[in-house]
């Protein structure tokens, strides 16, 4: 398996610039995941990565080798775009097979091979088998284990998963990364849903209009984004934005409404003394907000606006100051609408109201002067 | 507004029975959802609705009034579809004033109904733009505000929100369902999507192969599904069905799970109809997981850690039986790690070698209000 290196890459169509000088690294034996909305770059990328489209400037590296000039077949990558593209008259062995075959390999070896992955893949049995006389997660297998058997040393997955119902998409993420432990297979994996790239990644890029907005594990993209489009996009429900005024000499955040009013601790007035403008958006994950019996010191009163229940939690949607929020709570807790409650803030994001970066993350308790 | 009641309606296509025998009522005012996967027969039952098919056998009233022999137009229903619909020539104002005009109504009372609904739907601001100059969530509320000028007996929603990306759709259940409560309008609502069911329904009607499975509030469908079909389909993970065999050794009763991989207790009130249970059911969110040994827990090991942001999802191996639980997201075992288990007994369900739910004394307490 190898190690994949992407350094100041460009790609140009014309005059639309779709990859924007990026540069990121995936490990050995790493499962990295490129996230992002359509048309932010993500396939063009992993479609240089396998030769299918030349870069304008910068170089891909495997182990450190640039393979820039190689062709598709000499990168020894196996490119997958769905799961169910199989030769549905062939049988199981002769799909694995199919790309030995194609390389004119000796009879033995391709047995040996196709045997290999058989095993691997736990289709022993089924070798006599047609596509549409497999369950989806053996078509999976099979399709994977058409790509393993050229033993190559990087997997390229496009939304492999998209074009299947949600109840299945469910089941195959975690097939799909069970496997790719068990492999150890260098896999980079494109999709716009962030609830693949969450589940299944090692480490997240997250893509948008060509420039990587952040680098890092799920945990540390989703509790510590890196700017508002990255906190927006990851997360359902998405994290809920307070647009305030910074008191700079009152050491208060106020937000638009009057709704809201946090004296700052020393720790939060010193994180944003790095900022030149007035404007901050305070973002809280709806599963960070706490409810309160009655008024407390550190609580905001808020209207009930809506309750979205979801089975295993409630969705409270809460009119605070002039917008609404959404706050994830326990499934038996359902307050009525218009009801008045008090919440507090367990973790929260600052963001630069202007530029959208982070300015930090911090406990909801360290935002507020004691 | 109307209430609309179906009395086994049924409707085949050649040899494709789409939909069987369906008895189900949606009240006056009631947010009524079909929850099915694609192909059980949820957009056959909406167009039978309509009067756009004539059903092979069965009724359909409107207010206790059977429609069997009107045409769409005299049914008077407003029906929303996936691909929005829109008159590309036209503007936002015509086309929401379109089924108006067609009526011959007069032109002030034209633009009061217009203005009225562009601001319950807050797109007011886009009454002259073009079709093509709007975003995907602005042409769904431009049809919805076709639909509701109308002011018709009952809404049809087929898959609304499936043409919108995750953000949007998310955003757009929570208007949907105001927009509903405000007009205190009858919805019929088909979707594949249990989060849109659950979070939008006050019933929900479950249908699968054109067979209703349940009809319930979202909480009965969730917390007591009628088989195995309804606990796994709905929730995201699917509810844990482990194959069983019950047992009893003096006062106590045990579910064999497996049979042969490990033994849970169940809670001694349940008797009735115990022996034919096959199968045990229960929900991520209520099973336990411990890093630590705990005196009467299952040993097990983790096979799969997906961290979704707010939350894990683990899978444990027990015996060679993968069952799922929702965790902290701060719980991150390594997988291989020896964790404790324990199912919370109050919250097991169990089904019989059909599938279909054995009631336990909890059931029958718990009140139903669909």
């Amino acid at each position: 398996m190898a190690e994949v290196k992407v350094v100041g890459l460009w790609k140009r169509f014309g005059d639309v610039e779709a990859v924007k000088g990026i540069t990121f690294e995936v490990k050995e034996g790493e499962f990295a995941v490129m996230l992002g909305p359509s048309g932010c770059g993500k396939t063009t990328t992993l479609r240089c990565i396998a030769g299918l489209e030349r870069p304008d400037e910068g170089d891909i590296l495997f182990n450190g080798r640039r393979v820039n000039e190689l062709r598709p077949s000499q990168r020894n990558i196996a490119f997958v775009f769905q799961f169910y593209a199989l030769y549905p008259h062939l049988t199981v062995w002769d799909n694995i097979a199919f790309p030995l075959k194609a390389e004119k390999l000796p009879k033995e070896e391709i047995r040996r091979r196709v045997e290999e992955v058989l095993e691997m893949l736990d289709l022993k049995g089924l070798e006599r088998r047609k596509p549409k006389e497999l369950s989806a997660g053996q078509k999976q297998r099979v399709a994977l284990g058409r790509a393993m058997v050229r033993r190559p040393e990087v997997f390229l997955l496009d939304e492999p998963l998209s074009n299947l119902d949600a109840k299945l998409r469910e089941r195959m993420r975690g097939e799909l990364k069970k496997l790719q432990r068990k492999l150890g297979a260098t896999t980079i994996y494109v999709t716009h849903d962030q609830i693949e790239a969450m589940s299944m990644a090692d480490k997240i890029i997250v893509m948008n209009e060509g420039k990587i907005q952040q680098i890092g594990t799920p945990h540390e993209v989703y509790h510590n984004p890196a700017n508002l489009f990255v906190a927006n996009f990851i997360g359902s429900p998405g994290m809920n934005f307070i647009r305030c005024r910074y008191d700079r000499e009152g050491g208060r955040l106020r937000d638009e409404s009057g709704g809201i009013e946090i004296p700052l601790s020393e720790i939060a007035r010193e994180k944003l003394g790095s900022i030149s403008t007035d404007e901050v958006i305070i973002g809280v994950r709806p599963e960070a907000i706490e409810f309160h019996p009655g008024p407390s010191p550190r609580a905001i009163e808020a209207g009930v606006y809506l309750v979205e229940p979801l089975g295993s939690v409630n969705v409270v949607n809460l009119e605070v100051g002039g917008e609404v929020i959404k706050a994830v709570a326990e499934p038996g807790f359902s307050p009525s609408v218009d009801e008045k409650v008090w919440i507090s803030f367990k973790e929260v994001s600052l963001f630069d109201g202007r530029g959208g970066d982070s300015i930090g993350a911090m406990g909801g308790e360290e935002l507020w002067r004691r | 507004m109307a209430e609309v009641r179906l009395e086994g309606v049924s409707k085949r296509f050649g040899r494709i029975q789409a939909i069987w025998r369906l008895t189900f009522e949606v009240e006056d005012g009631q947010f009524a959802v079909i929850l099915g996967p694609t192909g059980a027969g949820k957009t056959t039952t909406l167009r039978c609705v309509a009067g756009l098919e004539r059903p092979d056998e069965g009724h359909i009233y409107f207010d206790g009034r059977c429609v069997d022999g009107l045409s769409p137009a005299e049914r008077d229903v407003a029906f929303v579809f996936q691909s929005f619909a829109l008159y590309p020539r036209l503007t936002v104002y015509e086309n929401i004033a379109s089924p108006l005009k067609a009526r011959g109504m007069g032109r002030d009372e034209i633009e009061r109904r217009v203005r009225w609904a562009a601001e319950v739907l807050r797109i007011s601001h886009l009454l002259d733009r073009m079709p093509d100059q709007l975003s995907g969530g602005e042409m769904q509320r431009v049809a919805l505000g076709r639909a509701i000028v109308r002011e018709p007996n009952v809404f049809l929603l087929d898959e609304p929100l499936s043409n919108l990306d995750a953000k949007l759709r998310e955003g757009m259940r929570t208007e949907l369902k105001k927009l509903q409560t405000d007009l205190g309008a009858t919805f019929l609502y088909a979707t594949p999507d249990h989060a849109e069911a659950l979070s939008m329904g006050d019933k929900i009607i479950v249908i699968n192969e054109g067979r209703i499975h349940q009809i319930g509030t979202p909480q009965e469908i969730y917390d007591r599904p009628a088989d195995t079909f309804v606990a796994y389909f709905v929730g995201s993970p699917g509810m844990n069905l482990l194959p069983c065999r019950i047992i009893s050794e003096g006062d106590r009763l045990f579910a064999d799970i497996g049979p042969g991989a490990f033994r849970v207790e169940l809670p001694p009130e349940v008797k009735e109809g115990l022996e034919d249970a096959t199968t045990l059911g229960i929900r991520a969110e209520e099973v336990e997981v411990s890093l630590r040994e705990e005196r009467g827990w299952l040993r097990g090991r983790i096979s799969l850690v997906e961290t979704l942001g707010g939350y894990n999802i683990v899978e444990v191996d027990l015996g060679g039986i993968a069952v799922k639980a929702r965790t902290d997201f701060s719980f991150s075992p390594p997988p291989g790690a020896e964790v404790w288990v324990r199912f919370r007994r109050d919250k097991i369900r169990l089904f019989d070698r059909e599938g279909r739910a054995i009631p336990s004394p909890a059931a029958c307490k718990a009140p139903s209000n669909a």
